[in-house]
């Protein structure tokens, strides 16, 4: 059978690697060209009007910047408290030995991953209107950490169970082998250990809740309440101008890129120590 | 049963355990009884229930028949306060199962202080002896993850040491460590042999069988086929599958084996056992020690 490589006389083909090195250097001009085109094409006196104008810049930075940075801190720090504490009652009850427990932390487990937070957050909104009278605590603050701690905690559930799966079983036997009852094996022996295991993971949960937090301008906050989102696009409204979200943008990215930073650094020694 | 300097006060008694994980019966009626300050070594082929026995003991496993009673205590009583009784009761493990999150210091005080109540400065102080007993009290500020694996078994020893147990169990402690690192865990075992410590253990070295135990527990198919005193059990066994058993063991290389580990396995899987093992023993000539080899 004669196939184009079969006569070795003809022109010699080329290596695998110079074959991929050529492709490369395609890839490359293409990259270039296209960059060329975009940078030329742009309307670069539109774009910086709308996105990075500057008086809107000062406008956001100096109407109330640091209060709406504040209030998605403390709203994300709050929920992200309340969801672990409510997360690892649930995990632990997903184990437990007792079926009415397992049943209804799996219930709510795959309800709220199930759900948009969103619908979460507009019954929320309405509570106060459908129940007369009822008050939540340290509002507005409590209802968003309550209905952001609600989803969290569903979501986290999960990774404190497969934490806590991780520990090995003899660590649970060495506990109660020296007389330890299984409670104070779970505090004292099997938790801490679990903690360690899914700090990055519980860490990639406070970075998911930091960018959920904005989902609480459906709550219909007082001026004061206003988060990052929320902030941005109102004076972005009155405008018709981009920049205060552009601003609001950059803010989210000062909170959630040290925060993966954070996650790969733990990661990579977790590697290291396994 | 031949047994020497050891007091008449029984300690454990076990009456007819049996155990099965689903359809696979694993211990299928073990009848003994061990004394104050003896040590009983239990030797066996993988396989033979050894393990479980010894975790049917503090109830790590739950029996599925049959009666154990600790100090006096029915373990195996579904009211029995099991934590009580652990508590008195030190276990070793084959793999540590040290804390890693704590020191090793904390390793020693944590039982201590949330179980028996000890102040820390008092647990501190048994956990510190405890440790210089092992030989590594310079080791209390490490972690478990920094220490060998001889070093961490010592420390899971005086970790078990330190609630000041009544007697203590060891699971094949020495069967995950590396050949050099085995000797410091049996000497810390001979110490506490001597010092008269209530021993039970698991083990595949003959050699501290021999020597330390004082009496040896021989166990096949789920049953004890064998027990009695080391020179016995060891020297002049009785058993065709003690015998066989033995052979393998201590001469693990042996020319003509072959065929022969394979018959032993098969009768030991057909034949019922001997309604009683150690009846017949007392009566026969310690065996010789020439006969014995290091396992390893």
């Amino acid at each position: 059978m004669s196939t184009v490589t079969a006569d070795p006389s003809s022109k010699p083909r080329l290596s695998p690697r110079k074959r991929a090195q050529r492709m490369r250097w395609a890839q490359y001009a293409v990259l270039g060209i296209v960059t060329i085109l975009a940078i030329s094409m742009a309307n670069w006196s539109q774009i910086q009007s709308v996105f990075f104008r500057g008086d809107m810049i000062h406008e956001t930075l100096t109407q109330g910047l640091p209060n709406a940075f504040k209030n998605t801190i403390v709203y994300t720090l709050g929920a992200f408290v309340f969801g672990l504490v409510l997360g690892t009652m649930l995990a632990l009850m997903r184990l437990s030995s007792v079926g009415p427990y397992r049943w209804i932390a799996t219930t709510y487990i795959e309800f709220f991953r199930g759900l948009p937070a969103i619908v979460v957050f507009i019954a929320f909104g309405l509570l106060p209107l459908a129940f007369n009278g009822l008050v939540i605590p340290f509002d507005p603050y409590g209802t968003v950490w309550i209905a952001l701690g609600l989803v969290g905690a569903a979501y986290m559930a999960e990774t404190i169970r497969a934490g806590i799966q991780a520990v090995p079983k003899g660590q649970v036997e060495a506990a109660r082998s020296l007389g330890m009852p299984t409670g104070t094996a779970t505090r004292k022996i099997v938790l801490p250990q679990a903690f360690r295991i899914i700090t990055p993971p519980l860490t990639n949960e406070l970075i998911l809740l930091v960018k959920d937090s904005s989902l609480v301008y459906i709550l219909g906050l007082s001026a004061q309440g206003f988060e990052l989102t929320k902030y941005g696009r109102a004076i972005a409204n009155t405008n018709a101008n981009l920049t205060p979200l552009v601003i609001a943008g950059f803010c989210y990215l000062l909170i959630t890129l040290p925060l993966s930073m954070v996650v790969r650094r733990m990661e990579a020694r977790q590697k290291k120590e396994r | 049963m031949a047994t020497h300097q050891v007091s008449r006060e029984v300690v454990i008694t076990v009456d007819d355990l049996k155990k099965a994980f689903g359809q696979n019966e694993v211990l299928k009626g073990i009848t003994t009884s061990i004394h104050r300050g003896e040590v009983v070594c239990v030797i066996g082929p993988s396989g033979s229930g050894k393990s479980t026995f010894l975790r049917c003991l503090n109830l790590l496993e739950q029996p599925t028949s049959g009666k154990v009673v600790v100090d006096g205590v029915e373990v195996t009583d579904p009211d029995c306060d099991i934590d009580k009784v652990r508590a008195d009761m030190g276990m070793v493990f084959q793999q540590f199962n040290l804390f890693p999150h704590l020191s090793v210091l904390d390793n020693c005080t944590i039982a201590q202080v949330t179980v028996r109540k000890s102040n820390k400065a008092e647990a501190e102080k048994r956990a510190r002896s405890n440790l210089e007993r092992v030989g590594l009290l310079d080791k209390e500020a490490a972690f478990p993850g920094q220490l060998s694996g001889g070093q961490q078994q010592r420390v899971a020893i005086a970790r078990a040491l330190s609630m000041e147990p009544k007697l203590m169990l060891f699971d094949e402690p020495t069967s995950a460590l590396d050949p050099e690192l085995v000797g410091d865990v049996l000497s810390v075992m001979r110490k506490l042999a001597s010092e008269g410590m209530t021993m039970f253990v698991v083990t595949h070295e003959m050699a501290f069988a021999r020597d330390v135990a004082d009496r040896v527990i021989f166990m096949d198919g789920g049953y004890i086929v064998e027990e009695g005193h080391p020179d016995e059990v060891i020297g002049n066994p009785q058993h065709q599958r003690t015998r066989a058993f033995l052979d393998r063991v201590l001469n693990p290389t042996s020319v003509g084996q072959i065929g022969g580990e394979d018959e032993a396995y098969a009768e030991r899987h057909q034949s019922e056992p001997e309604a009683d093992g150690d009846g017949d023993i007392s009566t026969l000539s310690p065996g010789q020690p020439g006969q014995i080899g290091r396992s390893t």
